[in-house]
């Protein structure tokens, strides 16, 4: 177990860094014409000739890529002087000076001057409550309904259940967002039923109830697509599970149907279903974002979205970086789990 | 998520390949399993339908300029005195305009048969784009196998799990957003799910005898690949490609409701919600239009899509999740 946790550890940090490098490279290098063009791109729309020249020194885009790259993680050189222009230190936690461990530093917008750091830190737990709470709706949807069908097959239940999921499916996100606006928000809240709250987000820490009352939608816009692949997913699994030679012994022997379903059953079934969550926590952000945009919650993708809008690319790339680092976490937590549920998976 | 997990929800197919009917039993004659996949296919109702409002759809692209020429509005035209309210705001469905107006005074009808144009065009070439990447890094993992296979499968595990959608946007902030680009962002990140199901048969079917007999002949890697393997894995492929149509119309639609994608003036239906979305209180017809066009387009081809994939493997119901 320990040597199967080493490697997966070692994997995810294998990604990231690949992840860096593509960052890098889109942003530093792909189709730019030199120093003064990759500092446009990176001084906005709106950027003065003092901004761009001013960038292109601070950055040191005259340098060599290598170079430029090695500064883009570890820090800037030149910047340590008091009072002096704002300091960068690299997108990674260690290395460069005064200090060895400091905070991933993603630089300032040079818009208006505003931290990235501090910005993104105060849309991350939008994104994060957004997340989480469509995950557990989305798995909680996609199991219960797929083993229901799945007891049941060729039900009314069943195919009623599939039909749903199909429907549900088809939508994409953005749309199924706004008929949710459009028919539970406005409609309902104009007929004097103030149910789904949208548009504003609270605090979990300020009031638990309310942030859940104003996730609601949300929640669900970003859960239900999934949520039908999930159905499909296990109902799928569970099938080809209980007709196994085992889960006829578990009956023999006089087991409640309870224990044989989701004992015998749904341990070896889930398997599959949580190869692909690991594989989906990537759209459930890409879908995050898309979302955020919809209900207007100013999270990371929102904060994304708006920066495209003003080519605030220093905010693009720290919501890159945040977000892939989250979902490589994410995937090791996942990868363990697995190793958990199916001991096989430790063995090669 | 990937396609694999859209499965059959149109008719549960409890059929046997056998099993083909009264009339079927009289005459027996040889048929070739291409032949088996058209005849369910063409059995199949659900699919059947999908496939008329797919190919209505098709006619809606290109016969929009005559929707533009029946009702008189070209599709840039903006109607600013009989489009918009006096106080500048976009009309209710009426006979001159039969599903209302945008915020510019424009036929929001003549809009969304032009927007047909844009999603088929980007579903088609993007998909086949992503097919194509995918069947040859599949094809290349699966046969050649060792280090090329390792490095490749590792590869389709990072992409398949890499925030597609944030590198779209860091790509088309660099780049000046157009069709190509959307096309080129599809199928660079989606080919992985085609690549994943690509490798897994090849594994299967690269140990057979006559992959075995070609390789004895002589027969090259490349030649074992595409002339021996591939005419094999084809039928996956195939059902694949139906069920990625839907997914590439969407990710345009996302891509340009997000604004990375196809700019205005162009008619396109992500970029039409992301209008309407400011007036969806005040015009709802302007946000219902393109959203249900949409929505009708990527059900049809789903549905579909679920069909080909019944028909050419009729137990994929319990295969697959």
């Amino acid at each position: 177990m320990v040597r199967f946790l080493i490697r997966r550890v070692m994997l995810g940090i294998l990604v990231l860094w690949l992840v860096t490098l593509a960052v890098f490279f889109i942003f530093f290098d792909l189709n730019s014409s030199g120093p003064e063009s990759v500092a446009h791109r990176l001084g906005g729309r709106q950027a003065t000739p003092q901004t761009i020249k001013l960038i292109e020194a601070r950055l040191h885009l005259k340098d060599p890529l290598p170079k430029q790259y090695w500064y883009f993680l570890f820090g800037y050189p030149g910047q340590d002087v008091a009072n002096g222009p704002p300091r960068n230190h690299g997108i990674l936690p260690i290395g460069g000076s005064p200090h060895f461990f400091h905070t991933p530093d993603l630089g300032y917008s040079y818009i208006n001057g505003e931290n990235v750091n501090h910005k993104l830190w105060i849309a991350f737990p939008i994104t994060f409550s957004l997340a989480i709470g469509a995950a557990v709706l989305w798995l909680g949807m996609g199991l219960l309904s797929g083993i229901w069908s799945a007891i049941r097959p060729r039900s009314l239940l069943d195919r009623g259940f599939t039909l749903t999921a199909l429907f549900f499916y088809s939508f994409p996100t953005f749309v199924l967002g706004y008929v949710l606006l459009l028919l539970l928000y406005y409609y309902l809240t104009k007929a004097g039923h103030a149910w789904f709250p949208a548009g504003t987000y609270i605090p979990f820490t300020s009031d638990p109830w309310q942030w859940a009352r104003h996730l609601l939608l949300p929640w669900f816009t970003l859960a239900a697509v999934t949520a039908a692949a999930y159905t499909r997913l296990t109902r799928g699994s569970m099938l080809d599970v209980l007709g196994e030679d085992y889960i006829r012994t578990a009956r023999a022997k006089g087991l409640p149907e309870r224990r044989v379903v989701f004992r015998h059953g749904l341990r070896a079934a889930l398997t599959p279903i949580v190869t692909q969550f690991g594989i989906d926590l990537g759209s459930l952000l890409g879908g995050a974002i898309i979302t955020e945009k919809v209900f207007s919650l100013p999270g990371l993708g929102y904060e994304a979205v708006a920066a495209i809008t003003s080519n605030d690319l220093p905010v693009i790339i720290g919501v890159v970086v945040i977000a892939t680092t989250a979902i490589v976490a994410a995937n090791l937590v996942v990868d363990v789990l697995y190793a958990v549920l199916d001991p096989r998976v430790r063995l090669h | 998520m990937t396609v694999g997990d859209i499965v059959s929800a149109t008719h549960v197919p409890d059929e046997g390949p056998l099993a083909v009917g009264p009339e079927a039993a009289r005459k027996i004659e040889g048929r070739s399993p291409w032949q088996l996949a058209f005849e369910r296919l063409r059995r199949d109702r659900a699919a059947a339908i999908s496939l008329v409002i797919i190919i209505l759809i098709i006619l809606m692209a290109v016969i929009a300029p005559v929707f533009a020429h029946l009702t008189g509005h070209g599709v840039f035209e903006q109607f600013r005195d009989t489009g918009l309210s006096v106080d500048g705001l976009p009309r209710s469905p009426r006979s001159a305009f039969l599903f209302g107006t945008d915020d510019q005074g424009r036929d929001v009808l003549v809009r969304v048969a032009y927007g047909a144009r844009v999603s088929l065009i980007v579903g088609v070439l993007a998909t086949a784009l992503t097919v194509s990447i995918g069947t040859v890094i599949g094809l290349a993992a699966g046969y050649l196998g060792k280090l090329v296979d390792t490095v490749l499968a590792r590869l389709i595990d990072v992409m398949l799990s890499l925030p597609f959608l944030l590198f779209a946007i860091s790509l088309a902030s660099v780049f000046q957003p157009s069709l190509t680009i959307v096309i080129v962002v599809l199928g660079i990140f989606s080919w992985s799910s085609v690549a994943r199901i690509v490798r897994g048969q090849v594994l299967s079917i690269r140990e057979r005898e006559y992959v075995e007999a070609a390789r004895a002949m002589g027969a090259g890697p490349w030649r074992i690949m595409f002339i021996d393997i591939l005419p094999n894995v084809l039928a996956p492929i195939i059902v694949y490609t139906t069920l990625l149509i839907p997914v590439s119309i969407v990710g345009e639609a996302t891509l340009s409701y997000l604004g990375v994608g196809v700019q205005p003036p162009t008619a396109d239906w992500g970029q039409m919600i992301a209008e309407a979305a400011t007036y969806y209180s005040v015009a709802p017809w302007f946000l219902i239009f393109p959203s249900l066009a949409l929505l009708i387009t990527t059900l049809a081809f789903n549905i579909f899509g679920d069909g080909v994939r019944d028909a050419f493997d009729p137990r994929s119901d319990r295969q697959m999740g």
